[in-house]
């Protein structure tokens, strides 16, 4: 099986500070990858770099596209990288705000990227839009309504509506469940588990939150200073951790 | 003429260089060119973008119309008129036929223009993806990767709102299917006419930029497949000479609710009158005076 | 006929960096192979490894040596086969429920069908017809079971283990937390899963459960490491 997404040796610096060093991992279709690490350990950079937002240093981050099978998307034309940004991947930001546009309605919103890639036909962009909506929980009446009158749990699921509207390979998380009540979280880490498992999503998960891991990813990345010191099976990571930090960073955690 | 200006107000080397602007905008139609818009002796707003680009076209052979909403005498056309009379000694007309160059704000002359034309339009905002994207840096990225599904976000807005696209001017078109531009403020009833045998100069002042259309250049207005793009206009015939045809003024006519549509373009909406055409309030006296 | 399961000179010890380092070797040079259709009963006091052993087997600790379910090795094995390995052969019920709050319990039930590819209505049916069997009341089925009982929870769990029908199953205390009536389903899917070949490890504390499904003993304690001379 070829990976989706093969990375190899992707580094990052600001000036002397080091982003992310010397990163490498396969992904395959259908896995989640959670990235764990504390603030400043480089988890975004990393996610950032890998989505085409921030160009890296040196490495390489190698896509199986659908028509070229895969290619190298840090070498790749801006336009080609962009199309894949809006066909093939998804980003879902912590912050709805900075993936939602806020004077468009939820309708628009959604119906965005399908009409970046070429639908012209109102009627079938609205159906599509409003069929995302059901699927994200959020009922049709709201179509026309703007993100700014939904609640941070519903802006969320918008987000993700709009991100998956085109039926991506990919799909990037950057703290999905930050910010959220923790009865809000849960409704959304089912909706994003049943997702990721009907559309045979692959993922890679950014978070600091080790519950959220344990319940959506397959593999986890232990992040610190930059470089990965631990990945492995989530659960094996979490209950037999090998490294001192990951240790350290288990133990951390509340028991609830 | 009067001697303390160049022709045409500007020094030879800035109309150089802004004709090299209108030159790279005709060779890429649809493209903004920057350009170093200078300071001109009125107000931002009033015309600075067109002014420039008329005075880098003008010969002293040729013949000037101004117009302002379709009309030769309302104070901006005017002013204008009269700044080329007094800085180039050109000829100047409102007649749309004895004109060569004609320059616009807000209104595309009801006379098919003809290839020995120059239209230069006053424009306030050339970014179409403006309002949807304050960045500049990432609008220019966007016209160059032509990633325009924003735009259409915009018409989709409007109908899911008004259940129609409710933008009624400056509405976006795409120009032999690579950019998509800011016609100006333009009513949409105009757009048809955007292709057009003339060569036809957009200049914004304020914003520095100038973009063009060749003569016969394909220009496609945005719509939906199942919302197609509509230029409708008022639902009545001219009031003066009856024509069902143009693009109308609404004119109020009294405190008592009273009203009449008529042409806004006044050098068309003459010559039919001349020509004998008779709208419902169109006044004895003109038919005495003819 | 080769053995489903198994196991040769395995080894686990824990390292506790923050702790100065303290190494705690917890298991030495396990071998020991399940046939399918096999049960065996891990046994052996408390702590004594049992279940450290279970987890060894399902990849979730880290272990050297070989462990072979279904033909791969689990040692060293890339975490998608493991993956795999986890969705079609090797099933799993731990002594506790852990689910995303607010799933109701059918999905629960179904959730592993639903991850092989089975239709969302099969799935849900064979859920319910197990969730039938071990004695949750319908009423229950769209409620997430984390506000249940523990005993009902625990034949969620049940429920959930046998829905897919695994040819490796590890059973953690399968039957604890039960009554009579409850056990006696438990253990006849477990029957059940014996007479369709599937190869079960099991730690049932409750002896005459034990006696009734296990095949044969192992006494986990023979695998503690030796006090260093």
């Amino acid at each position: 099986m070829t990976p989706l997404l093969t990375v190899r040796d992707l580094s990052k610096t600001y000036g002397g500070r080091i982003g992310c060093a010397d990163v490498s991992f396969d992904l395959y279709p259908g896995e989640v990858l959670g990235i764990v690490g504390e603030s400043g350990s480089g988890k975004s950079t990393l996610l950032n770099c890998l989505a085409g937002q921030l160009v890296p240093d040196g490495g390489q981050v190698v896509f199986d596209t659908r028509a070229d099978g895969p290619r190298d998307t840090l070498i790749m034309s801006e336009p080609e990288r962009r199309m894949l940004a809006r066909t093939d991947w998804a980003f879902v930001h912590q912050n709805a705000r900075d993936g939602l546009r806020m004077g468009v309605s939820a309708g628009g919103n959604v119906g965005e990227r399908l009409m970046a890639v070429g639908a012209r036909n109102y009627g079938d962009i609205r159906s599509a839009a409003i069929d995302w909506l059901g699927r994200v929980e959020i009922t049709e009446d709201r179509v026309d309504d703007r993100p700014t009158a939904f609640s941070g749990g519903m802006q969320q699921r918008l987000q993700i509506a709009r991100n998956l509207v085109t039926g991506p390979r990919l799909v990037f998380m950057d703290e999905p469940t930050g910010g959220l009540d923790v009865s809000v979280q849960a409704r959304l880490l089912d909706l994003l588990r049943g997702l990721v498992r009907d559309m045979g999503l692959s993922a890679i998960i950014v978070t600091h939150d080790l519950a959220v891991v344990r319940l959506l990813a397959d593999r986890l990345m232990v992040m610190k200073s930059g470089q990965v010191i631990e990945q492995g099976l989530t659960d094996q990571v979490l209950d037999d951790p090998q490294a001192p930090y990951t240790q350290l960073l288990v133990s951390s955690v509340l028991q609830v | 003429m009067s001697q303390e200006y160049n022709f045409a107000y500007l020094d030879e080397q800035t109309k150089r260089m802004i004709r090299r602007a209108i030159l790279k905008g005709l060779a890429i139609p649809g493209y903004q060119v920057p350009f170093a818009s200078r300071e001109m002796p009125m107000p931002y707003g009033w015309g600075t973008g067109g002014v420039q680009v008329t005075a880098a076209c003008l010969t002293p052979a040729d013949t000037l119309k101004v117009i302002d909403q379709g009309a030769d005498d309302t104070t901006n056309a005017v002013s204008i008129r009269k700044f080329f009379e007094r800085t180039a000694g050109v000829a100047t007309t409102e007649s749309t036929r004895d004109a060569t160059v004609i320059q616009t704000r807000h209104r595309i002359p009801e006379e098919p223009l003809t290839e020995d034309q120059i239209l230069v339009y006053q424009v306030p905002i050339p970014e179409p993806l403006r309002f949807l994207e304050p960045r500049e840096t990432e609008t220019r990225v966007m016209h160059a990767l032509e990633d325009y599904g924003l735009m259409h976000v915009k018409l989709y807005e409007d109908i899911a709102r008004n259940g129609e696209i409710a933008t009624a001017y400056a509405y976006p078109v795409k120009v032999e299917e690579r950019y998509v531009m800011d016609p100006s403020p333009i009513p949409k009833f105009d757009n048809p006419r955007l292709e057009s045998a003339a060569i036809q100069l957009f200049g914004a002042g304020r914003e520095q930029r100038i973009y063009a259309l060749p003569p016969y250049t394909q220009v496609v207005s945005l719509d939906f497949e199942d919302h197609p793009f509509n230029p409708s206009k008022a639902d009545h015939p001219c009031a003066l000479c009856g024509a069902d045809h143009t693009y109308l003024d609404e004119v109020i006519t009294d405190d008592q609710g009273g009203r009449m549509f008529v042409c806004s373009d006044t050098d068309y909406c003459s010559r039919r009158q001349a020509d004998g055409h008779r709208g419902d309030m169109a006044p004895p006296v003109l038919e005495a005076l003819s | 006929m080769s053995a489903m399961i198994r196991l040769s000179d395995v080894s686990k010890s824990f390292i506790l960096h923050n702790q100065g380092s303290t190494v705690i070797p917890v298991m030495e040079r396990v071998a020991f192979e399940v046939m399918p259709g096999e049960c065996v009963a891990l046994t052996g006091s408390s702590g004594a490894g049992k279940s450290t052993l279970m987890r060894m087997i399902y990849g979730n600790y880290l272990a050297t040596g070989t462990i072979e379910v279904g033909g791969v090795n689990i040692v060293g094995a890339e975490a998608r086969q493991v993956l795999a390995l986890r969705r079609e052969v090797l099933g799993y019920v731990s002594q506790f429920l852990r689910v995303v709050p607010r799933v109701p319990t059918r999905e629960v039930v179904a959730e592993p069908l639903l991850a092989l590819g089975v239709g969302r209505d099969e799935a849900i049916a064979r859920a319910e017809a197990l969730l039938t069997r071990v004695g949750i009341p319908e009423r229950l089925w769209g409620l997430s079971p984390t506000t249940f009982s523990g005993g009902e929870q625990q034949r969620v769990n049940i429920a959930r283990g046998f829905a897919h029908p695994y040819p490796a199953l590890l059973l953690d205390e399968p039957t604890a937390s039960l009554d009579a009536g409850n056990r006696a389903i438990v253990l006849g899917l477990i029957d059940d899963a014996k007479a369709r070949g599937a190869a079960v490890i099991g730690i049932f504390h409750d002896l005459e459960a034990r006696a009734q499904v296990a095949d044969r003993e192992i006494d986990v304690s023979a695998f503690s490491p030796k006090v260093a001379a």
